[in-house]
Order: structure tokens, then sequence, then C-alpha cells
């Protein structure tokens, strides 16, 4: 048993999939000697060499339509956009050659692939690399999405993602790097398209992610002192989509909550909520209520940045607000 | 408006082609490869019109972009290409699917949106591809598919495998960011890839000269990434040809990237919807007059190929183009069973429980 952070999870994840399968290879801006900007990547490149991991120029089109063919031409490659802000510029490998291959060539290739990069605010570095970008990714058939909270499920995500046969974006959050976990001895390997119950409740369900789980954690202890009991889900995964856990908390609970650190419009709660309006209609008690970040760019001070993401309070705030409201219908 | 000859295109100078090299004729080409050649230049122009006949009949729809004219470019690679090298084709891809061996009826049959096609009707005119014979995909979005034979090569170079990849594209390609991204990459990694230009003069509508830096959108622009400058007559498959050979030799033997510029002409417009006025007509005559299968024509009777031979090839191929086409009118249409199928490798498009 070994207590990581989450940042060095990710290597130590990488590191028990790259010894399982010689054929793994990993490609990224900074990622072999300098072992990532972000440190996520550090003795790898010890470990395996430089032929298994590789640094790039500054050419997020190339590492993507690398890790491309190498994956349809049967090699399997971890690739690395440094923010996740910069898949922008590399939307189309994504969006329009990786994610619709398989399908328009009817089955002939097959992409196993992982896209790593670091996602989300709270690092003060404004609108550009700041961003919580994992519903850009959701919105494509093909791309499979994953964002762990926490160092144990960040191996256990990895190895998931890299043994899955689709092209899998993994959205590591800049927030969480520091934060740690004891990780259990032998090999970890989780599953996608299962959520957690992180927190059990009976009087309202808090689906979050990444980051926004242990805030939705904090703000459910409050809501305890307030007598209200919630649920949290951690999502963990955006595609495959674990609808089940949530529909069946929400017919526990009958109040449904979303905390979404992107942009409101089309964020994934917007999904969400939609399906639990149409299959959980019945069990709900009150409307869903979306907490997200406003529909704004990421500002740049700390205090501006701060009011922007769902905050503790503001999750706190809102779920007993509307649970209060609730009641008094 | 004062007339500007830069953009009023029936004053711009025609841009015309050089002459052709007899001197190939001696080229140490076997004549095998060369029928081989001859065949292969008769399959891609009967099969590029018969898909033009077939959207005036309304038959093939969507849209349709031909290598008329141009087909000495897939030809000359497809006859030096091992079995298991990569293709990586752009939308205008038939020639390039068919020169690597993909079979005539399952290619008709996709344009024709069948079930009987190669891709089942998912992919269409722009999107053809046969794994099974290294045709590794034909790409709709400029530059893409540049930074993936990248991967495939750079696959390629792990594995030992010997393969090669090749990526053709249009001048028009060579404008985008993509393009300098996978030839530096590749450089710099020293795949074993051949990028090869195919400069028809014609960015879609708008002549090539207008819209970039230097004369040769490709070859120019090698000294920038350490490579050397090659201009191959497209319209020559022995010329084409040669070069690939050597290309793909330098490549297998580990001495890394080539760019090659095929220049060439489309006989026709960009696509279905263009016709192609935007040309001076002394231009397209004289590029006619370059067309390759008469002057292969030619120089296969030089080297004492009966004409017998080479009319019995036109006839054969006339017959296999009848019927692939007879394949894939009989093919049904697609029904709502493969609607949802292939988009996730487990075979199907479940994204939630």
């Amino acid at each position: 048993m070994a207590e990581l952070s989450y940042r060095e999870a990710v290597a130590f994840g990488i590191a028990q999939e790259m010894r399982r399968d010689p054929s793994l290879v990993m490609l990224g801006e900074d990622i072999a000697a300098a072992g990532g900007v972000f440190k996520t990547t550090v003795g790898l490149l010890d470990e395996f060499g430089p032929a298994r991991v590789r640094d790039t120029p500054i050419s997020e089109q190339a590492i993507l339509g690398a890790a491309m063919g190498a994956a349809m031409t049967g090699v399997p490659v971890i690739a690395e956009v440094m923010f996740s802000d910069f898949i922008a510029v590399c939307f189309d490998m994504l969006a329009n050659e990786i994610a619709k291959s398989r399908y328009m060539t009817n089955g002939q290739v097959s992409f196993p692939m992982v896209v790593r990069t670091a996602n989300g605010g709270g690092s003060r570095f404004g609108a550009q690399h700041s961003q919580s970008v994992e519903n850009w990714c959701m919105m494509i058939p093909g791309l499979k999405v994953v964002a762990p909270s926490n160092p144990v499920d960040v191996v256990g995500l990895m190895a998931a993602s890299i043994r899955d046969p689709d092209p899998v974006v993994f959205f590591e959050h800049k927030s969480l790097m520091a934060t740690k976990a004891a990780i259990p001895d032998g090999e970890i390997l989780d599953r996608l398209g299962e959520a957690a119950v992180v927190r059990e409740g009976s009087d309202a369900t808090i689906a979050a992610l990444a980051l926004m789980v242990p805030r939705a954690l904090e703000a459910a202890e409050l809501l305890a002192r307030d007598g209200i009991s919630a649920e949290v889900i951690d999502v963990r995964s955006l595609v495959p989509l674990d609808t089940r856990t949530i529909l069946d908390s929400v017919a526990k609970t009958g109040r449904f909550f979303t905390v979404e650190e992107n942009p409101r419009l089309c964020g994934w709660g917007a999904e969400v909520v939609s399906i639990v309006g149409e299959e959980a209609f019945w069990d709900l008690d009150g409307p869903s209520v979306r907490i997200t970040t406003p529909h704004i760019p990421l500002p740049s001070a700390a205090a501006l940045e701060d009011l922007a993401l769902p905050s503790v309070d503001r999750i706190h705030e809102t779920v007993l607000k509307s649970v209060d409201s609730g009641s008094r219908i | 408006m004062p007339t500007d000859p830069r953009y009023d295109y029936a004053l711009r100078k025609p841009r015309l082609p050089g002459p052709v090299d007899h001197t190939l004729a001696e080229a140490d080409i076997d004549i095998g490869v060369r029928l081989g050649m001859y065949r292969r230049l008769h399959e891609l122009r009967q099969f590029g019109k018969r898909a033009h006949d077939l959207f005036l009949q309304n038959l093939v729809k969507g849209t349709t972009h031909l290598s008329l004219g141009m087909e000495a470019v897939a030809t000359g690679f497809g006859s030096a290409m091992q079995p298991d090298d990569y293709t990586f084709a752009t939308y205008r891809g038939h020639a390039h699917s068919l020169a690597r061996g993909m079979e005539l009826g399952p290619a008709m049959a996709e344009l024709l949106g069948r079930e009987n096609g190669i891709l089942g009707g998912k992919g269409g005119s722009m999107h053809l591809t046969d794994v099974s014979r290294g045709m590794m995909g034909s790409y709709a979005i400029i530059g893409a598919h540049l930074c993936v034979a990248n991967g495939a090569a750079w696959s390629a170079q792990m594995r030992r495998s010997g393969q090669v990849a090749v990526c053709f594209f249009g001048d028009g390609t060579t404008n985008i960011g993509a393009f300098h991204e996978a030839l530096n990459l590749a450089k710099v990694w020293d795949l074993p890839v051949v990028f090869v230009c195919e400069n028809n003069l014609y960015m879609e509508y708008t002549p090539i000269d207008l819209v970039t830096a230097v004369p040769n959108p490709a070859a120019d622009r090698a000294s920038a990434y350490g490579l050397e400058s090659i201009i191959v007559d497209g319209n020559d498959p022995d010329d084409v040809y040669l070069h690939a050979r050597s290309a793909l030799d330098r490549a297998r033997s580990g001495e890394g990237p080539s760019l090659i510029e095929a220049v060439t002409y489309r006989s026709g417009g960009h696509s279905r919807a263009d016709p192609g006025k935007y040309r001076p007509p002394s231009e397209i005559e004289a590029w006619r007059q370059r067309d390759p299968i008469p002057i292969y024509h030619d120089r296969l009777l030089s080297l004492g190929t009966p004409e017998g031979d080479l009319s019995a090839i036109e006839r054969e191929v006339a017959e296999a183009i009848d019927a692939a086409t007879e394949f894939a009118k009989a093919g049904a249409e697609p029904g709502e069973s493969s609607l949802m199928t292939e988009v996730y490798a487990d075979g199907g498009s479940r994204w939630r429980n």
C-alpha cells in the first residue's frame, strides 16, 4: 500500500500498463525528459526508454495523428495534449478522424488509444488554460470520456482506458494533482461506464465530476448539519455513462442536482438532467437543478475565478434552498 | 472596376505542361510492370468515367471527386509499393484505392450507397478504405491524414516491419498547418513515409499560384524540413514509378521521409458540382494533349508491345467496369440493421446503460 498523489498516480497507472504490454507507447510535449509540465509522467522515460516515451514538437495535430496512425496499425498509444484547452487546435483529429473512422469504414479500423489531458480551473491560469472541456468530447459519437476525481480512480481508470479498444479522452484535473490517497497493492483495473456512490443519502442526489466531487462531498457534510441527507455520485465516466446508478439514486431521494465545472450551456449535466427528466420524472419531488460555472470565459484573478466555479458554499446553498422550497410545495 | 489579370481567369496566362520525356522508354522498368500500369491507367480512367455517368443518372448521390487525367500518379505509386505498404488518400481517393487492388464492384457499390459497398454504404465516395489491401483510408478534411500517415509509419518503424506509408494529397493541402506539422515530425523521427503532392494547379476552384508564397507548392517547401526538392511528371507513369521506387527504397532502408511533387492536371472540375470554367481553354487543350493514357499507349507500342495486346487490356477493363456496375446496381439499399453498428469496437453504438 503506497500513498500517492493524483499526479503520481498518473505515472503509476501508465507504468503498470507499460510493464504489462511492451507494445504500449506514449508521446507528447515535454513528457519524456521533463516528466510532463504537471509532473504526471516522471520516471517513465527512465524505466521505458526514449523509443516508448517520446517527446514531440508543439504540434498537437501531429501528436494525435501519430497516435491515430499507430493505433490503427496495431500499436496501442497514449498521447498527451498538455492543456485540454489545446484540444481546440487538434479537434479535427479527435472529432472528425479518430472518432469517426471506425464507423465510416464499417468497422475496418480500431483505435486503442488514450488522449490524456490536463483539464479544469482553480489554477488562476485564465481563460485559455483553465477550461473544463469534457463536454466538447462527450458530444462526439465514437469517443469515450473519463474524468477521475481521486488517485485510486486515476490508476484504475487509466488501466481500463488503455485496455479499452476505443479512443478514450482521459481528463486529469489540474487542481486535484496534489491530493493524496493510499493505493492498494497489486494490479489495479477499474471499469469504464460505472459511476460511484461516494456518499449515501436519502433526501437529494448530487452528481459531480472530477474536482467537483470533493466539493460536493464537503457540501453534503454541511447539508447533513442542516438535516438534509445528500447522496453524492462521482460520475467518473461520461461515455459510457452509468445512468442506472443515477436513476436508482433519484428513485430513492426524489431530488436531483448536478455540479459541473463546464460553462452552463450544453454542459454534461444538461444531458443527465434530461435523462432524469425523461426516465425518472415520476420519482422527482421537485425540479432538477444544475450548479455550473456561468456562461463566461474563466477569469484569471483568484477572487473572480473562485466566484465563477461552483464552490462548496454555492453547492450547499443551492441544494439547501431548493430542497427547503421543494418541501414546502 | 479595372480588370485584374490575377483574378480574371479568362485573362490568366495558361500554365502549360512540359514536353514528354521520351527517354523514359529506356528506363529500367520491367515490361510486365508497364503492362500492369497500362491496365491500371485504364481501370482508373474507366472507373472515373463510369462514376461520372452514374452520377448523371442520379445513381451516385452526394458528390464525387474524380482523378480523370491524374491517373498516372496513383498508378505509378501503386505499382511500386509492396502489398503490405500503407496508402493514405484524400476524398479524391478512388484512383489510390483501386491502385492498391480494391475490388471494382465493392468500390462502385460504395459510391451507389449500397449494402455490398466496401464500407456498407457508411463512408461513400470520399472515404474508400480497404485495410486488407493496405488502403488505410480516404480522408475528407484537408491535412489531417498526413499526420495519420506519420503514425502508421511510426508504427512500422517500431515494429521493424519494413512497411512504408504513402500519403497522397493535393496542392491545396500545402497551405494548411497539418502539412507543416506532419513534415517536421516525419523528418525529426526519420519516419518511413512518402508524401506525394498531386499538384493539379488548382486548389479546388482557385489557381494554386494565387494563394501560395512559392511557385512549387510542395517542392519549394521541402528544404524547410531538410528534404530534397523533387518534382516529377505526374502524367507519366514511368517517371512516377521510378521516383516512387527510389523514395520507397529510401524509406525502407531507414533513410526517412520524402516529399514528391507530381505535376498533373484534372481534366474535369474539382467535384461533381464544378464544371471547371475558371481555366483558360488553351490550358485545358494543352494538358489534354498530355493525357497520360495515349502517351503511354504509344510508349508501349514503341517498346514492341503489339496493338492487339493493348486493345485486349482495354476491352478486359471495360468488361470489368461493366460487371462492377452491375454488381453495384444489384446491391440492396443498406437497412436499419447497420445504421447503429460499428461506432465502437464492440460493434455497436451504446453510450449508456
